[in-house]
């Protein structure tokens, strides 16, 4: 596992605290101003930042997303772009902050996944979440990112059967990724009440952090989800957040989330 | 044989790329189609529904007068255009539809193109008293007004996509978001070739009986197999029926037919096995187009059924070994091709598949004399007098002697 996203997750527990992975759209609204909101999530409290990088079509995002992904791939957002012009100046803006890259799994295949990991790598990414590649699909792809040590982090659903969670798991690089809702990425009102059995049951198998993410977006929802988990994930609402009302918006937000995230 | 190299590959194409809260929904349909497979009354009754209902063995029709204009090979027409609902489409919704009631699931999501899956998706679903919703580009909804008419007359509800291109891929994209979120009770009817497995591999041996039909069909009629047999590709739903019975006869010759739209040059067309490059779309690896980042570009064809800018995994795998033959036609080839086959023939075809006929008469004249040539001839074109008329029709005095 990456060191910096391990020494991210312990920070935040040293702190008492369950870590917040906040996610925006690169490129949204553009590259240079996505990097704004990057670095205000993080002066919000973010421990973790994952940086999306669009995809025409993303199979696994609601209408917040999807949109977002349609205004970067407008502004110009591609994989190589971020890599060279987002990541470096989050990376100098947020030198402590972890930085994890989530797109699509047909983004990587274009670049090579060898090719990419080695840039991710050099550029200082410490993993990748690819919604849309299954541990079935993922052999030869995970062997390239652990050849240059960026984490391919997995998904576990609520759907996922008992014992394929615990190997998901246990085969876990980075952090364990538990999709609370059986859904695309979007605010919901409610998370499921066994969303909490699921997160137990995960992290007993998981040598590495688990968080929790798809539908959380506010405070009290992380106050909830804390005792079990490490951290969560909020992608659409800081997103939302960002658009309308620009990245102090996302900060504020963040802020929000961090104080439901104190133990 | 079979070009199946593992569980849902072929070659190096196919396989599984969903979100996990859908893997398990494949691996349960994976186990109850190989349960379903295996029954005997399973097949029996998707057979006799495809024969009291379908009105199945559709014809294998011999085309003498354009055989006799082509001045080639002896031209035949599997005649998929007189399946209920005009398609080859319903040979696969009985058999989805028959299999999700098995599977106890109590709805069924579709995704359509050009209209015929979707109509042939809620066709099944009337006749075995399930509710349906089909996801539809809100582009195709508004060229397929005549199969919106049809689902909605059905019972089925047409929920119109608005987001990317507004065509069959975002419908796709839309349809398993839904699935994602509903997937414990409800049964998505994937119509096309494509998908994650075990989709392209359940399609194809629904499909399957198109080709079948027509090996019995040229032996009773010619004691003998064909020498070629064409079919146009989208998704690849009808061409992989109809080609994949003849997999190991290597004297017969598959062709797959794609649409150049304005030009194989123009960068507007649907040519994902001409001009594909290998990638992740829907669920599997295939050939699809796409920019040199990785995003998927949007196809055209004038068919909605081939404006598509993927390609199932097992035609790639036999476009890339070489076991299929790719050809490509324009959507002005296809116009043409239309009025020809009316005004010879006497049969209105889908524009899908008149880009088989555009291609199959250069094929039928390079075969030559002597030779038999199947066309699968997968709809009817009621769907497409919308389209094709507004582009003027030729005066009356087009018929070939």
């Amino acid at each position: 596992m990456s060191t910096e996203l391990g020494k991210a997750f312990a920070r935040a527990k040293a702190r008492g605290e369950g870590a917040l992975v906040a996610y925006a759209m690169a490129g949204d609204p553009d590259l240079a101003r996505s990097v704004d909101v990057f670095a205000a999530m993080v002066e919000g409290g973010a421990d973790v930042l994952e940086i999306g990088v669009a995809f025409s079509d993303p199979i696994a995002d609601g209408p917040v997303i999807q949109a977002a992904s349609e205004r970067a791939l407008k502004a110009g957002a591609t994989l190589r772009r971020v890599l060279d012009e987002v990541v470096p100046e989050v990376r100098r803006r947020c030198p402590e902050t972890p930085l994890v890259i989530m797109t699509y799994v047909n983004v990587v295949m274009a670049m090579g996944e060898a090719r990419y990991a080695k840039l991710a790598r050099e550029r200082g990414i410490s993993g990748t979440i690819l919604p849309d590649l299954p541990p079935e699909e993922s052999a030869a792809l995970r062997a390239a990112f652990d050849a240059e040590g960026v984490d391919l982090i997995p998904l576990c659903a609520p759907t996922t059967p008992p014992a394929r969670a615990e190997g998901i798991a246990k085969d876990a690089r980075g952090f364990v990724y538990c999709v609370s809702v059986a859904g695309v990425t979007g605010m919901r009102a409610e998370l499921p009440p066994n969303l909490s059995d699921r997160l137990d049951l995960v992290r007993r198998a998981a040598s590495v952090p688990v968080v929790a993410g798809f539908g959380i977006s506010t405070g009290e929802q992380a106050k909830a989800l804390v005792a079990h988990a490490d951290g969560v994930v909020v992608g659409s609402a800081l997103v939302r957040a960002a658009h309308s009302d620009g990245p102090q918006a996302a900060k504020q937000l963040c802020a929000d989330i961090k104080r439901g995230l104190k133990r | 044989m079979t070009t199946d190299t593992a569980a849902g590959r072929f070659g190096r194409y196919g396989g599984r790329y969903v979100p996990e809260t859908l893997v398990p929904a494949l691996m349960e349909l994976e186990a109850a189609y190989a349960v379903a497979q295996r029954d005997a009354a399973f097949g029996e009754e998707v057979a006799r529904v495809l024969r009291e209902y379908v009105g199945r063995p559709t014809t294998l029709t011999p085309a003498h007068r354009l055989t006799k204009s082509w001045g080639g090979a002896q031209v035949w027409l599997k005649r998929e255009d007189l399946a209920h609902t005009g398609a080859h489409k319903i040979n696969n919704t009985v058999g989805q539809v028959l299999l999700a009631q098995r599977m106890g699931k109590k709805r069924i999501i579709a995704e359509t193109g050009a209209g015929q899956h979707g109509v042939a998706t809620a066709t099944a679903c009337a006749l075995f008293g399930l509710p349906c919703e089909v996801f539809m580009g809100a582009l195709d909804v508004e060229r397929q007004a005549l199969n919106v008419f049809r689902m909605r007359a059905l019972g089925a509800v047409v929920r119109p996509v608005e987001s990317g291109s507004r065509t069959l891929k975002d419908a796709m994209n839309e349809a398993m978001r839904v699935w994602v979120s509903q997937v414990e009770d409800t049964y998505y009817v994937i119509g096309s070739a494509a998908g994650p497995h075990p989709y392209p591999t359940i399609v194809r041996d629904f499909q399957a009986i198109i080709g079948k039909e027509i090996r019995a069909q040229t032996q009773a009629a010619i004691g003998r197999l064909p020498d070629a047999i064409i079919a146009c590709v989208g998704g690849g739903s009808n061409a992989i029926g109809a080609l994949h019975p003849f997999i190991p006869d290597t004297s017969v010759r598959l062709v797959g037919v794609e649409a150049a739209g304005h030009g194989l040059q123009s960068g507007q067309h649907g040519a994902s096995l001409t001009l594909g490059t290998e990638g992740v779309l829907h669920g599997s690896r295939s050939l699809v187009l796409q920019d040199e980042n990785g995003q998927i570009q949007e196809a055209h064809s004038i068919s909605a059924g081939l404006d598509y800018p993927g390609v199932g995994p097992e035609l790639a795998h036999l476009a890339k070994t070489g076991r299929m033959e790719v050809r490509t036609a324009t959507d002005d080839d296809a116009l043409t091709a239309f009025y020809e086959v009316a005004r010879t023939e006497g049969i209105l075809p889908a524009l899908e598949t008149s880009h088989a006929f555009a291609a199959a008469r250069s094929l039928a004249r390079d075969m030559g004399k002597g030779q038999h040539l199947v066309i699968n001839c997968s709809g009817r074109g009621d769907k497409d007098v919308a389209t094709i008329s507004a582009r003027g029709v030729p005066p009356a005095t087009g018929v070939k002697s």
